[in-house]
């Protein structure tokens, strides 16, 4: 049997499109960078959809070829995990946007002769369903078994259910919300004018440079790290320690601006991974298209209208230290849910970690999504 | 596996395919019984994060919440039985939740233990201690049983308020036992409600 080119690792694909965008442009071509894990099934009812986060990428369940590092969500995806390659055709795919060799805005502009950088269409979390949808039409994946997603994943699998009711049979959000609050847009501002401030930032135009504002991408980073981690864990992490010096092992306060205390040091580490594998004018758009979303506006404002007629399983999990969408936001999405009628499961589950308990240690998510996955097989 | 006796009955008396809301699911015995027995479509609201867990993990839609606080999300009508099983005494105000599970589910099963069964009766008269029996296990301070409620109770507030009975079964030690005197000798009652025309 010859091996077919759309599946497996490491996969790219140019469709030409066009996409109609929610800010009225249009995209052509769009490129998609996506991994498949498993076989899809001659009837096509095993295909499961992973959507990642922020700055997350296609690599969901193998090692990633910059970093090295394995699978964002190795405990969600693998043999004997709750989506297995052994049941599942896994599909996970890099956002419109982002910069892992999606369309962005760092991708080559058809009309120009460079990046298309700040020329790159505004996008929303729906522009970045729909362009998925139409790489599933590619693979020849008709209807989802499920769409899974934690945080923005999370937002892109509501809005698949919303966008494509008939082509999701179940959909599980985990540490997210169906709009971004006041303060989640805030600190995305913090960001973005962290990043345009830096004099590298060139308007957007740094590619030809070869040298991205890795200082404003940094604090960038910085500052949303903060709200990925909740205060006690913070606390328990690094309390008011200060940082190893050569001739202080304990640490000393410096009486300067060296990052003295643990907390700090790690911070910046944090910022300085960061750029190594990000694209500034990527975090600028996809952080906007977070910043634009909210599943009722799109809806005549009524959230239960997203849902309305359908037949959908919804699972939601949040976290009883997340701070960034806390447990609120999750119940909203429940309220709405139950309101159009759909069969919803919801649990909060208690985790140290604040908002990244949804990648991290955190059994009783595994056991939820497992039980959910199976019970709709 | 058997149910416990106050959810046989209920699951005995609900008819196939039926859309149900289970009030207090616990770890959704009852639900899981329903959709494997009677092909039922049943949800779930149940508080215990725990049992929340088990739950959904039994592939059973269960939702997170509290009976006194979450039932206002649900449409009118919505279902063809609501349940309440062993939650009516633990509510804040559980002639609200009452009202809610009528407006939510077409007819409405609640069971409760009888607080004025004769042992409870002896051990406050005699003992003059408030009661821990084996349906009434925990002590006066850390029970969840904030409301108290008898059969003679039940049925004095069902008559105020126009509710209808369409049915009404007692158990002792885990039997069925007759109506008459059941304030006296039923430990627990389970009745199947209609809202008032």
């Amino acid at each position: 049997m010859i091996h077919d080119q759309r599946f497996g690792l490491q996969r790219h694909v140019a469709l030409p499109g066009p996409l109609l965008l929610d800010g009225g442009g249009r995209l052509s071509p769009v490129e998609i960078a996506y991994e498949t894990y498993g076989a899809l099934r001659p009837d096509g009812g095993n295909a499961v959809l992973v959507c990642h986060a922020l700055t997350g990428d296609q690599h969901v369940a193998s090692e990633h070829p910059r970093t090295g590092k394995p699978g964002w969500w190795t405990r969600m995806v693998g043999e004997g995990k709750p989506i297995d390659p052994s049941r599942h055709f896994v599909i996970c795919a890099n956002v419109l946007g982002s910069c892992m060799g999606s369309s962005g805005p760092a991708s080559a502009d058809p009309a120009g002769t460079g990046p298309y950088a700040m020329a790159f269409p505004v996008i929303t979390i729906r522009d970045m369903v729909r362009a998925q949808a139409m790489l599933l039409d590619h693979l020849g994946v008709g209807t989802l078994a499920a769409v899974v997603g934690g945080s923005m994943g999370g937002m892109q699998a509501l809005s698949w259910a919303a966008t494509f009711p008939d082509r999701v049979r179940s959909c599980v959000v985990i540490a997210s919300t169906a709009r971004h609050s006041a303060q989640n847009i805030a600190f995305h501002e913090v960001g973005r004018q962290a990043i345009m401030a830096d004099p590298k930032w060139r308007g957007g135009d740094y590619y030809a440079a070869g040298d991205q504002p890795a200082a404003g991408l940094a604090v960038a980073r910085m500052a949303a790290h903060i709200t990925y981690l909740s205060e006690a864990g913070l606390t328990e992490k690094f309390g008011r320690r200060l940082q190893a010096r050569p001739d202080n092992p304990t640490g000393a306060k410096s009486f300067g601006f060296d990052a003295d205390f643990q907390v700090e040091s790690y911070l910046r580490h944090q910022g300085i991974q960061f750029v190594d594998r990000f694209d500034a004018n990527s975090y600028l758009y996809i952080t906007r298209a977070l910043d634009y979303f909210d599943l009722a506006e799109e809806h005549g404002g009524r959230l239960a209208d997203a849902f309305r007629g359908t037949a959908t399983r919804f699972c939601l999990v949040s976290f009883d230290t997340d701070w960034l969408y806390p447990t609120a936001e999750s119940r909203r999405i429940v309220q709405a849910l139950n309101a159009a009628g759909a069969a919803a499961s919801f649990v909060e589950l208690s985790s140290p970690y604040g908002h990244d308990a949804f990648l991290l240690d955190t059994p009783g998510l595994y056991r939820v999504v497992d039980g959910f996955l199976k019970a709709a097989a | 596996m058997s149910l416990r006796p106050d959810l046989a009955i209920i699951a005995d008396h609900i008819g196939h395919r039926a859309h149900v809301l289970d009030v207090g699911c616990g770890d959704g015995e009852l639900m899981a019984a329903l959709r494997d027995n009677k092909q039922a479509d049943a949800r779930g609201l149940e508080i215990d994060p725990g049992n929340v867990a088990a739950a959904v993990a039994r592939g059973l839609s269960v939702i997170q919440g509290d009976a006194d606080r979450d039932l206002a999300d649900y449409p009118d009508a919505s279902f063809d039985y609501a349940i309440l099983s062993q939650t009516l005494q633990t509510a804040r105000a559980p002639d609200v939740v009452l009202d809610h599970l009528l407006r939510i589910g077409r007819r409405a099963f609640v069971s409760f233990p009888n607080f004025a069964h004769w042992r409870v009766r002896l051990s406050l008269l005699w003992g003059g201690r408030m009661p821990v029996t084996g349906l009434l296990p925990e002590q006066w301070y850390d029970t969840p049983n904030i409301h108290h409620v008898t059969i003679d109770d039940f049925r004095a507030f069902l008559k105020a308020r126009g509710i209808a009975v369409e049915g009404a079964w007692f158990l002792s030690r885990g039997r069925r036992t007759t109506s008459a005197a059941a304030n006296a000798f039923a430990e627990h009652a389970v009745f199947l409600l209609r809202r008032p025309d």
